[in-house]
């Protein structure tokens, strides 16, 4: 055992790129099944009628891009394939070209065929300064924050805005978030006071801070890559032109996840024999 | 005077509306115009960074501390984002022709490029480098050595387990009327009763110290934030 206790940690690294990369290259893929949270925003989304408006706040920067962008990407595709009108936005600086990124990929571009045209399907308002203050202000008046949208057309002029005077004219807030400002100010500053739904995603670090506004502030919570992959998973039972493996991507990354997690609790377990093992006979540690 | 009694009087004056427009629907235009004078100065805090960024640095470099050969690259990073994003570098022309019309962050401007291929696959790197010293963490330092370490471990365990297919495979054979007892049945009760308690509880003590705290601040008890030292 005095390898154990000894052992390099480059081997702890080599072990964990191995338990990603393989299941990755090899295309592993492993069943998933929709949690009741994840159902409840699943529901939502699917029981609005046509036409409804959503707003989706990308919340995030690059960071936790691998993390967040496979929910943010099946929560747009969602409304696009139940033609629900969409309001973006971002509440960090960086969030702004992940974005546009969600509307040139998937919305021009995988359903391109539907002609989902800027101002009256969807509106890019872009970044605003000010985190939980944005909030606080669309509250009570969108143009007081967003007198214009992304490319500077006012939001009266665009048939999206044009009857939108506040987040009370919206139909469903979702966040997706990475820390502050995002799921928790959306609670505080809109759900909470305006009774409006609200769903999020959030990665694993921030998800058990959601927990305890369900169910009356927060309808449903998407935790991490697990939480995308069970959305995924009710998408393509739904709409079987999304049960394909380019259109999920977390399905693809909870493989890699599984085997990382076994890893870690194999090191863990021989963590412990390793120092039970060294530990002195009748000795206090 | 100017230092401090101003400063606290516009702080004051200022929290004071946002309470009484919480209360009062007539006082919520006031509300607003003070969010939007929060957003013209949280706009001059960006510059303010950015000036502060640059004098750090510089003084790294030319004190030649150690470590000064990062500072360079900071500084050189930040002021080539800076240039390429003032004078839209690359940026396309817009529909009239016009090159100063553009977005700055237009697909194919310089600003674009940096962010796609500098500074996403770089935050996205070291971000993922935490994987490897997560695993190395586990190996080293959780241990089993007290009662309090043996709930962390179990509880860890089971979420683990939970929260892949594994553990779903593995308590595959408890009958559907005991899946509360399955690996995701339990980071189901986990997650729902024991994190939320604990949560709650402490959700609860932050925002009763986040209101005392605002109110020593409303009343000019707590001056600390004008950097005067007391409170």
């Amino acid at each position: 055992m005095a390898w154990l206790q000894t052992l390099d940690r480059r081997w702890i690294f080599l072990a964990m790129l191995l338990a990603v990369a393989l299941p990755q290259l090899l295309q592993v893929r492993v069943p998933e099944k929709p949690t009741p949270l994840v159902l409840n925003v699943f529901r939502k989304i699917e029981e609005l009628p046509e036409g409804s408006r959503v707003l989706i706040s990308f919340d995030y920067s690059p960071s936790s891009e691998g993390e967040l962008a496979p929910m943010a990407a099946a929560l747009v595709r969602h409304c696009c394939e139940k033609r629900h009108r969409m309001v973006l936005m971002t509440l960090w600086p960086d969030g702004k070209p992940l974005v546009e990124r969600a509307i040139s990929r998937i919305i021009e571009g995988e359903y391109a065929a539907l002609g989902l045209q800027a101002g009256r399907d969807y509106v890019n308002l872009g970044y605003r300064p000010g985190k939980e203050v944005v909030i606080k202000t669309i509250a009570t008046s969108l143009r007081a924050e967003f007198p214009t949208d992304d490319a500077g057309t006012p939001l009266d002029d665009l048939p999206l805005t044009a009857e939108v005077t506040n987040l009370q004219d919206l139909d469903l807030l979702i966040s997706i978030s990475a820390g502050f400002p995002g799921l928790k100010e959306w609670v505080q500053y809109a759900s909470s006071p305006l009774k409006l739904p609200l769903a999020v995603g959030a990665t694993a670090v921030q998800a058990p801070q959601a927990y305890p506004y369900i169910p009356r502030q927060l309808l449903g919570i998407l935790a991490a890559v697990k939480g995308a992959a069970e959305y995924e998973v009710a998408l393509g039972e739904r709409y079987p032109n999304l049960a394909i493996p380019e259109r999920q991507d977390a399905v693809r990354r909870m493989a890699p996840q599984l085997w990382a997690h076994l890893l870690i609790i194999a090191l863990i377990v021989l963590g412990n024999v390793a120092a039970l093992v060294s530990r002195p006979r009748g000795g206090v540690r | 005077m100017l230092r401090n009694t101003i400063p606290w009087l516009i702080a004051a004056c200022a929290g004071s509306v946002i309470i009484a427009a919480y209360f009062v629907p007539s006082a919520q235009g006031w509300q607003d115009t003070i969010g939007q004078w929060f957003e013209v100065l949280a706009s001059f805090a960006f510059v303010l960074g950015g000036v502060n960024l640059a004098m750090q640095n510089l003084q790294k470099i030319s004190a030649r501390e150690p470590g000064w050969g990062y500072a360079a690259v900071t500084l050189m990073s930040f002021l080539v984002t800076l240039g390429v994003g003032l004078f839209k570098v690359g940026v396309p022309a817009d529909s009239s022709g016009s090159r100063w019309g553009g977005s700055y962050q237009a697909e194919g401007s310089a600003f674009w490029w940096l962010y796609e291929y500098a500074y996403n696959p770089t935050i996205s790197t070291i971000f993922a480098l935490l994987a490897f010293y997560v695993a190395s963490a586990a190996f080293r330092a959780f241990r089993w050595k007290n009662t309090e370490a043996t709930l962390l471990l179990a509880t860890a365990f089971i979420v683990l387990l939970g929260r892949t297919y594994a553990g779903a495979v593995l308590t595959s054979a408890i009958p559907e009327e005991y899946s509360a007892f399955t690996f995701p049945g339990l980071t189901t009760l986990i997650m729902g009763v024991v994190n939320t308690a604990g949560q709650r509880a402490i959700m609860i003590g932050i925002a009763l110290g986040v209101a005392a705290t605002s109110l020593k601040v409303l009343l000019g008890i707590n001056r600390s934030y004008l950097g005067s030292g007391d409170g």
